[in-house]
């Protein structure tokens, strides 16, 4: 009994009362504990809101389109709470998408098949996502600075390399990939709900991705306890890198071609979606579930600001008071548990 | 002689920390124009004492008297005002700026408008450094002066605030021989300038060069103020160490086996040289020696984590070399950190994931998942073993007493099985309860076959638990005592650098 509810992962992991003898009353209790399940309950709460006060909300096709626009963000928002987990931080992913979703289109255009297209455009975000891991780990520049520079190298080699227009005419072999459908469900959505799902049991079970808890938690403990320290950094960053490149893929297959633009300003929101999920800048903390649960949040407060015929212009200012809002409560009853 | 009041007064200073009376009724009394020797072992409360004086620390009763006025320090910068200039252990000194800014850190002299009058600002410096017969341009920076001369530069800096008495914290534990001569001349003037200075060390010979009287402090408590020349080193050794054996350490139960880990001439740095020592298999070692002395260090190259720098390595007789802690703890070397919260655990983590820390690889299945089964007894094994006392393994480490903390990282680390271990300071901040486990987990240890290297500072513990105690006195052993050699005045004598035994 106890070993099964062990088994459930990061929730029975931290908070301690004997198993086995609670009462239904304390189990739901304890479920607040996790964020997890206060966002679920916000979500449901906005949700409900939305579905009394706009009709078109609960409708399938405003619905796919919410999770469409969240799809190429949650895909980021995993790497980063990796990231964020192991102690680290990458401000480049926005850049990293729009490059690694023009090399693919520019390999398309000139005439490579597209799984050696998707491959350029993978490897172009892995090596992002290394060079930041060895400055990062090895070198031990702080993420800040690194992801800065590369944010700003990578925007710049982006206009070098395409004098800012975008490109496009690309197949529709390729493009099936940001339009199809699987079974009714649009593809990106589909390679979203997948990664989110595997990553997030990965660094729930995985002893390679658990050690990000320890060494977010205390790298000096980990270094002690035999964690290599600099490689799961590196690879942390790679990851990342590689998953911003899918995110890239798939955005650009899904606009049927790529911009320069695309992916500005995605670092902040991916990193506001992933604190409101319950990741610490401080490190030794958050799930991916989490993260997506953050940026499901995220997308259906700007929807509802869509929906109820708000001043887009608003948008930012909504994502800044979230965020503030969500570090608020996480400190309040960071406090409250310390005082009891 | 003087029969005006002593300049600084303390009387019966209690100070109370969570758990430890660090300050037990202390008196001391500094009068004009005299060195007065502070000494006593790690702990003893020299250090809680003088944070008292700073003003840092409020004291739970007692008084401090200036001048024979009764004096109250609610902050530092009181204590600065009343005259009480102190020098800490760790320089304080900005190294990007220049000795004139140091010494005049926040009180530069000023223009109109706030600006600083750089003329004046090294007028004034220079006159400070003429005082002292020094050749040093007000316009150096910091960061280009000898350690000897920042500590001057430190003294300086305190003696600009015009304090009538001036504590020095330990101002000779990085200082060169020669260094220290300069730094006890400059004592001497001081002294002769008719300031009191209150002077903490260690180092034992010290005292003897520069101080006028001696307070010996112990557990907390005022041992006796005696005159310099009335005693002898060992005088000073046997008063700061004289107390009866009072707690239980046990008894070997088990025959010492074969040679489990031998280092021959291992150096690192300025932290230790040449140092050959060796444990066997179901042997304790105790290693002792006073902060500094390098024994922590020593600690810390054997099992990787600041790797040494020559010297030779063998585990069970074969040779090895060990460059990082990952490497030590394949080769069953398991190192016991001194500094349990800030590198040893992780403590938002819980204990069954702080349990496992060390030994992640054990747990995994073939694809590299964890073994969460496997985890949950492993960890409930450890508190059932170990004693700790958690309603769960699902507790949050930072919520436990220190004790417990302890007895979780001692699990971690049993979780590797070790071959050796090295256990730096295993009890420090833990209760008299939690002491007698740790001490009844490492007999225990120590009779499954592990070699036990212990390093402390509470020397009735390592003479209690050892079957042989090494001393270690600025970066080599000065001494290694067992049987009934193993005495606190041998050990404290040897670690103080009294004297080199080999006995």
């Amino acid at each position: 009994m106890q070993v099964d509810r062990l088994a459930q992962g990061r929730f029975d992991w931290s908070t301690g009362t004997e198993a086995g003898r609670r009462t239904l009353r304390q189990r739901l209790l304890r479920l607040t504990d996790f964020r997890e399940f206060m966002l679920l309950l916000v979500i449901f709460m906005v949700a409900a809101v939305l579905s009394l006060v706009s009709e078109t909300f609960l409708t399938y096709a405003n619905l796919s389109a919410t999770l469409l626009g969240l799809s190429v963000e949650s895909i980021v928002a995993i790497g980063m709470t990796i990231l964020l987990v192991s102690g680290g931080f990458d401000l480049s992913v926005g850049a990293a998408v729009a490059l690694s979703g023009t090399t693919t289109a520019m390999a398309l255009v000139a005439g490579l098949p597209v799984p050696v297209a998707i491959l350029c455009g993978l490897s172009v975000g892995m090596l992002i996502g290394c060079v930041n891991g060895f400055f990062v780990a090895w070198i031990g520049i702080n993420p800040f600075i690194t992801t800065l520079g590369m944010m700003s190298l990578l925007r710049g080699t982006l206009m070098v390399v395409t004098d800012g227009a975008s490109v496009a005419g690309l197949p529709k072999s390729f493009t099936v990939i940001g339009q199809g459908y699987v079974m009714g469900v649009q593809c990106p959505i589909l390679i979203c709900l997948i990664l989110v799902i595997s990553f997030d049991l990965l660094l729930r079970y995985s002893r390679f991705l658990r050690q990000s808890y320890y060494i977010g938690g205390n790298e000096k403990a980990a270094i002690l306890c035999g964690i290599p320290v600099p490689w799961v950094k590196l690879f942390n960053y790679a990851l990342t890198g590689t998953l911003a490149a899918v995110a890239g893929i798939v955005l650009t297959a899904r606009m049927g071609g790529a911009s320069v633009t695309a992916g500005t300003g995605l670092e902040l929101r991916v990193i506001t979606a992933v604190v409101i999920g319950g990741a610490s800048l401080s490190g030794g903390e958050g799930t991916i579930l989490g993260a997506f649960l953050g940026s499901l949040l995220m997308a259906l407060v700007l929807n509802a600001l869509t929906l109820l015929g708000v001043n887009p212009n608003w948008n930012n200012v909504v994502v800044g008071a979230t965020l503030l809002c969500a570090v608020l409560l996480d400190v309040f009853s960071k406090r409250l548990k310390a005082g009891k | 002689m003087t029969e005006s009041p002593p300049v600084l007064e303390a009387r019966h200073i209690v100070k109370t920390f969570p758990g430890v009376r660090a300050l037990d009724g202390v008196d001391l009394c500094v009068n004009r124009a005299e060195v007065h020797a502070l000494v006593g072992e790690n702990g003893a409360g020299k250090s809680t004492l003088i944070h008292v004086l700073a003003g840092i620390y409020q004291p739970d009763s007692g008084e401090i008297l200036m001048h024979g006025r009764p004096v109250r320090f609610e902050n530092p910068r009181r204590a600065a005002r009343a005259g009480i200039g102190v020098v800490f252990q760790e320089l304080s000194l900005v190294p990007n700026l220049s000795v004139a800014e140091n010494i005049f850190f926040n009180r530069q002299p000023t223009r109109r408008g706030g600006i600083i009058d750089g003329a004046r600002l090294r007028a004034q410096t220079r006159n400070i450094l003429r005082l002292f017969n020094l050749d040093l341009s007000p316009n150096a920076l910091v960061k280009d002066l000898p350690l000897a001369m920042r500590q001057v530069v430190e003294i300086l800096k305190a003696l600009s605030l015009e304090p009538s008495v001036l504590i020095l914290d330990e101002p000779t534990s990085s200082l060169s021989a020669a260094e220290t001569q300069l730094l006890f001349r400059n004592v001497i003037e001081l002294k002769l300038c008719g300031i009191a200075v209150l002077f903490i060390s260690h180092h034992l010979p010290d005292i003897f060069q520069v101080a006028d009287r001696v307070t010996v402090l112990r557990d907390g408590r005022h041992v006796a103020t005696r005159n310099i020349e009335t005693v002898d080193e060992d005088d000073i050794v046997k008063l700061m160490v004289g107390r009866e054996l009072d707690r239980t350490y046990g008894a070997r139960t088990t025959p010492i086996g074969p040679e489990a880990l031998r280092l021959e001439k291992g150096s690192r740095g300025r932290a230790f040289r040449d140092v050959s020592l060796s444990v066997r298999a179901g042997e304790i070692v105790g290693l002792a020696g006073l902060v500094g002395s390098g024994r922590t260090e020593l600690g810390r190259a054997l099992c990787g984590i600041e790797p040494l720098q020559s010297g030779e390595l063998y585990l069970a007789g074969a040779a090895v070399t060990i460059g990082s802690a990952r490497q030590a703890i394949r080769h069953g070397l398991a190192y016991l950190t001194e500094d349990r919260k800030e590198q040893g655990l992780f403590l938002s983590k819980s204990i069954a994931e702080n349990c496992i820390a060390p030994n992640l690889a054990e747990f995994s299945r073939p694809l590299g998942f964890l073994h969460s089964r496997a985890i949950a007894e492993f960890a409930e094994q450890c508190r059932r073993r170990y004693n700790i006392a958690a309603p769960s393994v699902r507790k949050v480490v930072q919520t436990l007493s220190g004790g417990n903390q302890q007895k979780v990282l001692l699990s971690m680390w049993m979780g590797v099985r070790p071959k050796v271990l090295i256990a730096d300071e295993p009890t420090r901040g833990v209760d008299v309860g939690a002491k007698t486990e740790i001490y009844r987990l490492l007999r225990e240890l120590a009779a499954q076959g592990v070699g036990v290297i212990l390093i402390s500072s509470d020397l009735l513990e390592v003479i209690g638990m050892s079957d042989r105690v090494l001393v270690m006195c600025a970066g080599r052993i000065a001494g290694e005592f067992s049987g009934k050699g193993a005495t606190e005045e041998n050990i404290m004598a040897a670690a103080t650098g009294v004297r080199a035994h080999a006995g």
